[in-house]
């Protein structure tokens, strides 16, 4: 019986006290104990390319903890599954480090159950369930769109992008909107004004939301949902559908760093992972389902992912370049109607899966002759402070 | 008629504390590493440059410029839907730390507010503590 020896517990740390009274965080624990661990391997944070997580020092820990050690890893996993977590974090850790994916991959752990529990009917210590970032924010008043407006404004003294080619993403998507029956129907179930196709005119004289952000630079809310069955390749085989393969990913996040550049995203990390998993170029691919919260999302992540050098985005997506129907100048964006004009209930990367795997199986309302590359980029969390980024490259036989 | 408030940061967050503590006295504090002069912001008790850092607690000029911004016309919060339109700006702060903040001492935010103009700091007064707003310079 052969043995795989690809994957090794090098560092441990276990935080001393049984009761902090109080005095310390879970998040300072986490930290602690990551440090003394890293020590005890004889490593650095700068070595840890991998996290996992079980999200109990706070929500959304993908994104925050990464954040709170200061580290930008390629894998981010935050598998909770209760006590069994930290078992399955080390399986996962095993496979994404024999994969390739990772080198060294930092579990950990911090509870203040005991210090909780005594705070109880004495006022307790609530800042300990508050995140610092939090902390440090929320007096600000930034809205949720002001945020990628924060993005925008950036880009536009960077590199001299306009409000007419940000229109751009607006005007394609709309247009594939008007395609997809379902979408149509959003709109009209939304009460949206006027329901057609676009032009840039009509973008850039639309309702100042948050400078540099129009009304219709700025997605839906909505209802919906939907789901994805993946399966193994022999029982793909058997299936009614014909297979739509996962050729490559790439994980990331990124958070506000003094002194870095807030037009980029972690897109630039996630995407290059993934295409040189999947052994092709962003040059090749025929659809791009790009999650557009906001026109500034989609420009900055098509930056990021390869599709044009950082800056060039604005002038990359004049003349409708996005379009279903230009198959030669590129792939088509967000061929639903996207975020923009289908359908964004507040978490949309199931549907940038749904729609690349209608356009590769040939059934979209806007297909693409022959389409058999897509790129499915989804950015969770906020573009302009802190945000998850996972990129999915997808391919039919 | 209790008039909305601006929401303000709790006092007792484990790792910002000390920040929010010195804001009484009116001073920006931030951390830099003794040992790899890593600037960590916001605070933290950890380094997040090396494993065995000792962070040393500084005080910054209030000096900075505005890295970016937006202006909000609409909020559906209780307290910022009456202070449209407002700016509100990721800072750069000389020593390196980047805060998100307000520009206040503006007439028209629309039109006095710009990349890269200079700022200084502005202290916002509230009971236990001041809040870091920034005017041009």
């Amino acid at each position: 019986m052969s043995q795989d020896r690809d994957a090794a517990i090098v560092g441990i740390h276990e935080y001393p006290s049984r009761d902090v009274e109080g005095e310390v965080s879970p998040l300072q624990i986490k930290a602690e104990s990551a440090s003394r661990a890293l020590k005890d391997a004889g490593l650095n944070w700068s070595d840890v390319d991998a996290i996992y997580d079980a999200g109990e020092a706070g929500g959304m820990a993908g994104l925050t903890m990464a954040e709170y050690f200061g580290l930008s890893p390629n894998v981010i996993d935050t598998t909770n599954v209760g006590g069994s977590s930290y078992e399955f974090h080390a399986a996962h850790a095993r496979r994404d480090i024999r994969a390739g994916k990772a080198k060294v991959a930092l579990l950990t752990y911090g509870s203040t159950a005991h210090s909780n529990a005594r705070a109880i009917g004495v006022g307790g210590r609530g800042g300990a369930s508050m995140h610092p970032a939090e902390n440090m924010d929320a007096y600000a008043g930034m809205t949720l769109i002001a945020n990628y407006a924060m993005v925008a404004h950036r880009h536009m003294h960077q590199y001299g992008t306009t409000s007419e080619q940000l229109a751009e993403i607006s005007v394609a998507t709309r247009m594939h909107a008007m395609r997809n029956p379902e979408a149509v129907r959003a709109m009209e179930d939304l009460e949206f004004l006027d329901i057609r196709e676009t032009t840039i005119s009509d973008v850039v004289n639309s309702r100042m939301i948050a400078d540099p952000l129009h009304l219709l630079e700025c997605c839906m809310i909505s209802d919906g949902g939907g789901a994805v069955v993946i399966a193994s390749p022999d029982v793909a085989r058997d299936c009614r559908t014909d297979p739509v393969w996962i050729l490559g990913s790439g994980e990331a996040t990124k958070y506000p760093m003094s002194g870095g550049d807030i037009t980029t995203s972690a897109a630039a990390q996630s995407g290059p992972q993934a295409f040189l998993e999947a052994g092709v170029s962003p040059g090749e691919m025929d659809i791009a389902m790009i999650y557009d919260s906001f026109s500034i999302t989609v420009l900055a992540l098509l930056e990021d992912l390869g599709f044009c050098p950082k800056g060039e985005g604005g002038r990359w997506v004049e003349g409708g370049r996005l379009r279903f129907d230009r198959p030669n100048d590129g792939p088509a964006l967000n061929t639903d109607g996207g975020g923009l004009s289908s359908n964004h209930p507040g978490m949309r990367g199931i549907f940038l899966l749904l729609e690349a795997t209608r356009q590769l199986r040939g059934e979209s309302t806007s297909q693409v002759a022959d389409a058999k590359l897509a790129v499915a980029h989804g950015n969770g969390g906020m573009l302009g402070s802190r945000h998850a980024a996972g990129t999915i490259i997808l391919g039919r036989d | 008629m209790n008039e909305p408030k601006r929401p303000l940061p709790r006092s007792d967050e484990f790792d910002t504390q000390a920040f929010w503590a010195g804001t009484k006295e009116k001073e920006f504090r931030y951390q830099q590493c003794k040992q790899c002069a890593t600037v960590v912001f916001y605070a933290r008790r950890h380094c997040t440059g090396c494993l065995e850092g000792e962070l040393e607690w500084k005080v910054a000029s209030g000096r900075a410029t505005v890295y970016t911004y937006s202006v909000v016309r609409q909020s559906y919060h209780p307290f910022f839907r009456n202070q449209v339109p407002y700016a509100v700006a990721w800072v750069d702060l000389e020593e390196g730390p980047r805060i998100l903040s307000n520009i206040v001492g503006v007439e028209d935010p629309l039109t006095e507010v710009s990349i890269g103009m200079p700022l200084e700091i502005e202290w916002e007064e509230h009971d236990d503590l001041c809040i870091p707003l920034f005017k041009p310079a």
